[in-house]
Protein backbone atom coordinates (compact mmCIF):
# COMPACT_ATOMS: atom_id res chain seq x y z
CA UNK A 1 0.00 0.00 0.00
CA UNK A 2 1.38 3.33 -0.64
CA UNK A 3 -0.29 6.63 0.70
CA UNK A 4 1.62 9.60 -0.35
CA UNK A 5 0.51 13.54 0.67
CA UNK A 6 2.44 15.70 -1.20
CA UNK A 7 3.33 18.85 -2.88
CA UNK A 8 5.38 17.92 -5.32
CA UNK A 9 4.62 16.78 -8.84
CA UNK A 10 4.26 13.57 -9.49
CA UNK A 11 4.75 11.35 -12.70
CA UNK A 12 1.62 9.35 -13.40
CA UNK A 13 3.32 7.01 -15.83
CA UNK A 14 6.06 6.31 -14.08
CA UNK A 15 4.15 5.50 -10.30
CA UNK A 16 1.89 3.20 -12.71
CA UNK A 17 4.51 0.99 -13.85
CA UNK A 18 5.84 0.98 -10.56
CA UNK A 19 2.85 0.04 -8.84
CA UNK A 20 2.71 -2.71 -12.10
CA UNK A 21 6.02 -3.82 -11.33
CA UNK A 22 5.05 -4.75 -7.24
CA UNK A 23 2.04 -7.13 -8.50
CA UNK A 24 2.43 -10.34 -7.77
CA UNK A 25 -0.33 -12.70 -9.54
CA UNK A 26 -2.77 -9.86 -10.27
CA UNK A 27 -4.73 -9.81 -13.38
CA UNK A 28 -6.45 -6.69 -13.36
CA UNK A 29 -5.04 -2.81 -12.65
CA UNK A 30 -6.93 0.54 -12.57
CA UNK A 31 -5.83 3.90 -12.28
CA UNK A 32 -7.40 7.23 -11.61
CA UNK A 33 -5.94 10.56 -11.83
CA UNK A 34 -7.69 13.87 -11.55
CA UNK A 35 -6.28 17.10 -12.83
CA UNK A 36 -6.46 20.50 -12.44
CA UNK A 37 -9.27 22.06 -14.91
CA UNK A 38 -9.39 25.52 -16.26
CA UNK A 39 -12.62 27.85 -15.69
CA UNK A 40 -14.81 28.11 -18.90
CA UNK A 41 -15.48 31.75 -18.33
CA UNK A 42 -12.92 32.89 -15.60
CA UNK A 43 -9.62 31.71 -16.77
CA UNK A 44 -7.91 30.23 -13.61
CA UNK A 45 -4.50 31.48 -12.42
CA UNK A 46 -3.78 28.37 -10.16
CA UNK A 47 -5.23 26.07 -7.48
CA UNK A 48 -4.25 26.17 -4.05
CA UNK A 49 -4.78 22.96 -1.94
CA UNK A 50 -4.87 23.14 1.71
CA UNK A 51 -5.20 20.10 4.03
CA UNK A 52 -5.21 18.95 7.74
CA UNK A 53 -1.63 17.15 8.24
CA UNK A 54 -1.81 14.31 10.32
CA UNK A 55 -5.71 13.94 9.46
CA UNK A 56 -5.35 13.67 6.17
CA UNK A 57 -3.05 10.57 5.75
CA UNK A 58 -4.92 8.99 8.76
CA UNK A 59 -8.09 9.65 6.68
CA UNK A 60 -6.57 8.35 3.79
CA UNK A 61 -5.17 5.14 5.68
CA UNK A 62 -8.85 4.22 6.52
CA UNK A 63 -10.45 4.85 3.56
CA UNK A 64 -7.38 2.33 1.87
CA UNK A 65 -7.74 -0.07 4.72
CA UNK A 66 -12.09 -0.04 3.96
CA UNK A 67 -11.42 -0.81 0.82
CA UNK A 68 -8.87 -3.54 1.28
CA UNK A 69 -11.37 -5.11 3.31
CA UNK A 70 -14.55 -4.63 0.73
CA UNK A 71 -12.89 -5.76 -2.36
CA UNK A 72 -10.35 -8.65 -3.07
CA UNK A 73 -7.51 -6.50 -3.98
CA UNK A 74 -3.65 -7.17 -4.37
CA UNK A 75 -2.95 -3.50 -3.56
CA UNK A 76 -3.79 0.36 -3.56
CA UNK A 77 -1.85 3.26 -4.16
CA UNK A 78 -2.87 7.02 -3.16
CA UNK A 79 -1.43 9.74 -3.98
CA UNK A 80 -2.71 13.53 -3.41
CA UNK A 81 -0.79 16.63 -3.76
CA UNK A 82 -1.31 20.00 -1.63
CA UNK A 83 -0.38 23.68 -2.37
CA UNK A 84 0.03 25.50 -5.62
CA UNK A 85 -1.07 23.27 -8.90
CA UNK A 86 -1.51 24.52 -12.50
CA UNK A 87 -3.88 23.51 -14.96
CA UNK A 88 -3.20 20.31 -16.83
CA UNK A 89 -1.57 19.15 -13.46
CA UNK A 90 -2.33 15.72 -11.78
CA UNK A 91 -3.71 16.38 -8.31
CA UNK A 92 -4.06 12.80 -7.25
CA UNK A 93 -4.35 9.40 -8.32
CA UNK A 94 -5.75 6.13 -7.14
CA UNK A 95 -4.22 2.79 -8.59
CA UNK A 96 -5.95 -0.26 -7.03
CA UNK A 97 -4.85 -4.06 -8.30
CA UNK A 98 -7.38 -7.25 -7.92
CA UNK A 99 -7.51 -10.95 -9.36
CA UNK A 100 -10.20 -9.55 -11.67
CA UNK A 101 -11.52 -6.26 -12.81
CA UNK A 102 -14.54 -5.63 -11.24
CA UNK A 103 -12.91 -5.68 -8.09
CA UNK A 104 -10.32 -3.05 -9.51
CA UNK A 105 -12.55 -1.19 -11.17
CA UNK A 106 -15.30 -0.77 -7.79
CA UNK A 107 -12.85 -0.24 -5.37
CA UNK A 108 -11.15 2.65 -7.13
CA UNK A 109 -14.48 4.33 -7.16
CA UNK A 110 -15.16 3.95 -3.94
CA UNK A 111 -11.76 5.28 -2.88
CA UNK A 112 -12.23 8.20 -5.36
CA UNK A 113 -15.68 8.94 -3.88
CA UNK A 114 -14.32 8.66 -0.27
CA UNK A 115 -11.05 10.95 -1.06
CA UNK A 116 -13.65 13.57 -2.18
CA UNK A 117 -15.65 13.98 0.67
CA UNK A 118 -13.74 12.51 3.62
CA UNK A 119 -10.23 13.06 3.17
CA UNK A 120 -9.25 16.73 4.53
CA UNK A 121 -9.07 18.65 1.58
CA UNK A 122 -9.84 21.85 0.10
CA UNK A 123 -9.29 23.28 -3.40
CA UNK A 124 -9.31 26.90 -3.90
CA UNK A 125 -10.03 28.44 -7.50
CA UNK A 126 -7.37 31.67 -7.54
CA UNK A 127 -8.39 33.23 -11.58
CA UNK A 128 -7.49 36.31 -13.10
CA UNK A 129 -9.93 37.93 -10.97
CA UNK A 130 -10.63 36.78 -7.67
CA UNK A 131 -10.33 33.58 -5.71
CA UNK A 132 -12.83 31.02 -4.81
CA UNK A 133 -12.81 28.01 -1.96
CA UNK A 134 -14.69 24.83 -3.92
CA UNK A 135 -17.96 24.05 -2.96
CA UNK A 136 -18.72 20.70 -2.12
CA UNK A 137 -21.37 19.41 -4.02
CA UNK A 138 -24.47 17.81 -2.73
CA UNK A 139 -23.95 14.63 -5.64
CA UNK A 140 -20.53 14.12 -4.38
CA UNK A 141 -22.26 13.64 -0.40
CA UNK A 142 -24.40 11.49 -2.23
CA UNK A 143 -22.49 9.48 -3.91
CA UNK A 144 -21.27 7.76 -0.78
CA UNK A 145 -24.49 6.35 -0.08
CA UNK A 146 -24.47 3.46 -2.83
CA UNK A 147 -21.37 1.93 -0.98
CA UNK B 1 -6.11 23.51 27.48
CA UNK B 2 -7.45 22.69 23.78
CA UNK B 3 -5.79 23.25 20.27
CA UNK B 4 -8.77 24.39 18.40
CA UNK B 5 -7.40 24.60 14.04
CA UNK B 6 -9.35 26.19 10.96
CA UNK B 7 -8.99 25.30 7.50
CA UNK B 8 -10.10 27.07 4.48
CA UNK B 9 -12.60 29.59 4.75
CA UNK B 10 -13.23 29.47 8.05
CA UNK B 11 -9.13 29.63 8.70
CA UNK B 12 -9.76 32.99 6.48
CA UNK B 13 -12.76 34.51 8.64
CA UNK B 14 -11.26 34.23 12.01
CA UNK B 15 -7.52 35.08 10.93
CA UNK B 16 -5.76 32.43 12.29
CA UNK B 17 -4.68 28.71 11.44
CA UNK B 18 -4.85 27.51 15.39
CA UNK B 19 -4.94 28.75 18.99
CA UNK B 20 -4.42 27.08 22.33
CA UNK B 21 -7.75 27.66 24.30
CA UNK B 22 -8.85 27.61 27.95
CA UNK B 23 -12.03 26.16 28.11
CA UNK B 24 -14.42 24.53 30.40
CA UNK B 25 -16.89 23.20 27.05
CA UNK B 26 -18.13 19.99 27.65
CA UNK B 27 -19.09 19.44 24.13
CA UNK B 28 -17.94 20.94 20.64
CA UNK B 29 -21.24 22.46 20.49
CA UNK B 30 -20.51 24.74 23.75
CA UNK B 31 -17.06 25.00 22.43
CA UNK B 32 -18.18 26.89 19.53
CA UNK B 33 -20.82 28.82 21.67
CA UNK B 34 -17.63 30.19 23.80
CA UNK B 35 -16.05 31.25 20.78
CA UNK B 36 -19.12 33.56 19.28
CA UNK B 37 -19.28 35.57 22.38
CA UNK B 38 -15.67 36.48 21.88
CA UNK B 39 -15.70 38.65 18.77
CA UNK B 40 -17.95 39.00 16.26
CA UNK B 41 -15.14 36.95 13.52
CA UNK B 42 -16.10 34.23 15.51
CA UNK B 43 -19.73 35.17 15.31
CA UNK B 44 -19.56 35.32 11.76
CA UNK B 45 -17.50 32.42 10.93
CA UNK B 46 -20.17 30.17 13.16
CA UNK B 47 -23.13 31.58 11.78
CA UNK B 48 -24.59 28.37 9.77
CA UNK B 49 -23.36 25.18 11.22
CA UNK B 50 -25.06 23.78 8.36
CA UNK B 51 -21.76 24.77 6.34
CA UNK B 52 -19.24 23.63 8.84
CA UNK B 53 -17.62 20.17 9.75
CA UNK B 54 -15.67 19.35 12.52
CA UNK B 55 -13.05 16.86 13.80
CA UNK B 56 -11.88 16.28 17.16
CA UNK B 57 -8.34 14.66 17.67
CA UNK B 58 -8.59 14.24 14.07
CA UNK B 59 -11.42 11.83 13.51
CA UNK B 60 -14.68 13.67 11.85
CA UNK B 61 -17.37 13.93 14.08
CA UNK B 62 -20.96 15.91 15.03
CA UNK B 63 -21.46 18.81 17.13
CA UNK B 64 -22.34 17.10 20.17
CA UNK B 65 -19.29 14.91 20.46
CA UNK B 66 -18.03 15.30 23.82
CA UNK B 67 -14.59 17.44 24.30
CA UNK B 68 -13.37 15.57 27.56
CA UNK B 69 -9.74 14.44 27.45
CA UNK B 70 -9.63 15.84 23.63
CA UNK B 71 -6.25 17.85 22.56
CA UNK B 72 -7.55 18.92 19.07
CA UNK B 73 -10.80 20.06 17.82
CA UNK B 74 -10.77 21.31 14.10
CA UNK B 75 -13.10 23.31 12.42
CA UNK B 76 -13.53 23.14 8.46
CA UNK B 77 -16.52 23.61 5.34
CA UNK B 78 -17.34 20.31 3.79
CA UNK B 79 -14.05 18.75 1.90
CA UNK B 80 -13.68 18.79 -1.37
CA UNK B 81 -10.56 16.65 -2.27
CA UNK B 82 -10.14 14.12 -5.20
Amino acid sequence: MKISVQAEQFDMGAETNAFIAAQNGMGAIVTFSGIVRDLADNPMRYMEIEHYPGMTEKAIGEIVKEAVSRWSLGDACVIHRYGHLHVGEPIMMVATSAPHRVDAFEAAEFLMDYLKSRAPFWKKEVTQNDANWVDAKNEDEEALNRW
Amino acid sequence: MIKVMYFAWVRERIGEASESIETEAATVSELIEELRRKEPRYNMAFSDLSALRVAVDQTLTDFDCPLADAKEVAFFPPMTGG
